[in-house]
């Protein structure tokens, strides 16, 4: 039992970095970017490339994975998805330009990287055994740089002038405008910033999990799975729907046939959205 | 300018005798095209990439050594390449693309069971023959008659395999923890039917995960809870079995591990690395101490086409070889009729040209699983990984 809490609370804390970029570009840009897992790929792949072939320390890795992603994100938001909202009204419009970059960079990635997995050895090796549960010290390590991650993003977007002003543009883009705000500056902010989050999931979870450039539709699922269950552009909500996947999936896992668990996990989601379906921690009014 | 002249004239001859070159090269030659048809995007791409470098691989070779034979006459082998996206009715469209846009009549591929079912009435109707990488009994049991079996399935390797454990390392129980797709499941089948046999007490094969699965430590957590003495990755994707060993040897199990197919020792390598030595699984000609001159060639040419080596290739070698060898023996005419190709497979018996030892035979077998010879005589090469590479335990053969 411990060992699955433990479990839990570590694949939680995975899922929350993964969730963070992709509910910060659908509040800021209200662009459902099914991109995000081929981002996320791109991240792992750009660390995997500097220490398994550069033999780079992870750190530049890590930087690197952020960077890139960073600005990947900015362009994609100044030559791709601004002008789509500018001169379309329709939704649908950004969630096919997203659906589109997603196949382009699946496509990119497959062919620069390869179509074999890619992983790397712990970034520390060694297993702790505390009480009974193992914690493999390459997991600790993550966890402790996610939760630091989610720390300082959270304190940014609480406590400075930018966070404030994306805050804002998440809530009421018009009144935001009207308020002096460059909402294009702090859509383009926001796109990077939401890229750069992912690069960096991409970039500490390819040190545990791997990555392969066809992965980037199962992560994008699951984030959206996070999303809505906790709320569709709200951070709180992201972190929240994080951990309860983190929750039912090792519980799942650990006493139920295999087969079964993300069968419940959709049944559930689909129950719990009919009575629920801002999610956990939206609002009904958006 | 007298030195500017002649140098201009040089470079004329040597451009006619280049073009002429050319010219009377591909005059020579005959074009034999051979179809591929795998996944090649989307989470399973190595699959069918695998197949697509090993048959390019194979007819640059040939090419380079001026074509081959058959019936007098020498073709160029010219690979014509199809993506499924691992999707039944992409598969179907390609399948007809390669039999009647390209009038191919024989293909290698598709990788996985459902794909296969999907294009094996296309390949009917058309004529058409494959080797294929889904292994389900009933895709190569009558009425089934234009499809073969690539690789040894799992159903082939696992008793071997448990035998081996049984009787050298002791193994009392074993937990299955196969992936949640056709694949998996039929493997674990196996798995389950071959340990009833040899009175392995069976521990867990409901345990199954969902393919893109990234995180094993829930599921690996739940099964070593029931401490079994060996745990089989029934049906394990490349890319997952490494993340299944280092989730399982990170939460503390110390006891055996193995699949019944092909890996690769690069990924293991890098993602488990110590942690997976003892990983016993299925390999072919790819051992380094098994290698003929030829096998190295065409690793070396793999390599090339590739960017790197996949020790998986090594069972992947032997379809577009088989193929032509078949051809071969039929003569030209079975170019264009698989049914005299058929009617030769019974007489293809040659030397393995990939494996040392001249013991392992190029034929056609499967007679006793099947009641038909629709399987390449891929050898069981049973495999124990070993720091960075495989070492070999045995070679075992299907009849």
């Amino acid at each position: 039992m411990e060992q699955v809490i433990v479990n839990s609370l570590i694949l939680g804390m995975n899922y929350a970095l993964i969730a963070l970029g992709l509910t910060l570009i659908f509040a800021i840009m209200n662009v459902l970017n099914f991109a995000h897992g081929q981002m996320y790929v791109l991240g792992g792949f750009i660390t995997y490339y500097a220490l398994q072939v550069l033999h780079l320390p992870f750190v530049v890795g890590l930087v690197a994975s952020v960077v890139v992603l960073v600005l990947v994100g900015l362009l994609s938001e100044r030559l791709l998805f601004r002008r789509a909202i500018r001169v379309s009204t329709r939704e649908e419009s950004t969630m096919l330009l997203a659906a589109g970059l997603a196949l382009l960079l699946e496509s990119l990635i497959l062919l620069f990287f390869g179509e074999k997995q890619r992983g790397m050895p712990p970034i520390i090796s060694g297993v702790y055994q505390v009480f009974g549960v193992y914690i493999p010290a390459g997991r600790a390590f993550v966890f402790a740089i996610a939760l630091a991650s989610l720390i300082g993003f959270v304190t940014f977007m609480q406590f400075t002038r930018p966070g404030r002003a994306l805050r804002a543009i998440a809530q009421d883009k018009e009144v935001t405008a009207l308020q002096g705000v460059n909402i294009n500056r702090y859509g383009a902010l926001g796109f990077g910033l939401g890229a750069g989050l992912t690069g960096l999931a991409g970039s500490l979870l390819a040190t545990i999990f791997a990555v392969n450039s066809g992965l980037g539709t199962a992560v994008s699922i699951k984030a959206f799975i996070m999303v809505m269950l906790g709320g569709a552009g709200v951070v709180s909500g992201a972190i929240a729907g994080a951990f309860v996947l983190g929750f039912l999936e090792s519980f799942g896992y650990a006493y139920m046939p295999g087969s079964v668990t993300y069968m419940l996990i959709f049944a559930g989601m689909i129950i719990f959205l009919v009575f629920r379906p801002q999610g956990i921690m939206g609002k009904p009014w958006g | 300018m007298k030195l500017l002249v002649n140098t201009f004239r040089l470079f004329l001859v040597g451009f006619v005798l280049l073009a002429f070159g050319v010219t009377t090269s591909q005059a020579a030659n005959k074009v034999l095209k051979i179809g591929h048809i795998g996944v090649m995007s989307g989470p399973a791409a190595s699959w069918g990439l695998i197949n697509k470098y090993a048959a390019l691989a194979g007819a640059e070779i040939i090419n380079e050594d001026g074509g081959f034979e058959i019936g007098g006459e020498k073709y160029d082998i010219e690979i014509v390449s199809l993506d499924t996206k691992q999707d039944p009715r992409v598969a179907i469209a390609g399948a007809e693309r390669l039999v009647y846009q390209e009038g191919i009549k024989y293909i290698i591929g598709p990788n996985v069971d459902d794909t296969t079912r999907a294009v094996l009435p296309v390949f009917e109707k058309a004529g058409a023959f494959n080797i294929c990488y889904g292994w389900h009994r009933e895709l190569f049991t009558s009425p089934s008659k234009n499809t073969a079996l690539g690789m040894i399935a799992g159903y082939q390797s696992a008793p071997v395999i448990y035998k081996y454990l049984k009787e050298q390392r002791g193994v009392k129980s074993l937990a299955c923890v196969p992936r949640n797709d056709a694949s998996g499941l039929n493997s674990r089948d196996s798995c389950v039917a071959a340990a009833d046999q040899l009175g392995i007490k069976i521990t867990s094969s409901d345990s199954t995960y969902e393919p893109n699965t990234s995180d094993f430590f829930p599921i690996m957590g739940r099964i070593i809870g029931q401490n079994p003495d060996l745990i089989v990755l029934s049906g394990v994707a490349p890319a997952d079995a490494p993340l299944l060993i280092r989730a399982a040897r990170e939460l503390g199990y110390k006891g055996l591990m193995s699949t019944e197919t092909a890996m690769d020792a690069n990924i293991i390598t890098e993602i488990a690395g110590e942690m997976a030595n003892g990983y016993i699984s299925v390999g072919g000609a790819s051992a380094p101490e098994l290698r003929t001159d030829e096998m190295k060639r065409f690793i070396e040419r793999y390599s090339k086409v590739a960017g790197e080596w996949n020790d998986e290739a090594g069972t992947k070698v032997y379809a577009l070889e088989m193929l032509l060898q078949t051809l071969r023996v039929a003569g030209a005419a079975a170019i264009d009729d698989i049914e005299i190709f058929k009617a030769a497979m019974p007489k293809v018996n040659a030397e393995d040209p990939f494996i040392k030892g001249g013991k392992a035979r190029l034929k056609w077998v499967g007679q006793g699983y099947f009641d038909q010879l629709r399987q390449v005589s891929t050898p069981m090469v049973i495999t124990e990984f070993k720091d960075t590479d495989f070492v070999t335990l045995f070679i075992g053969y299907v009849e």
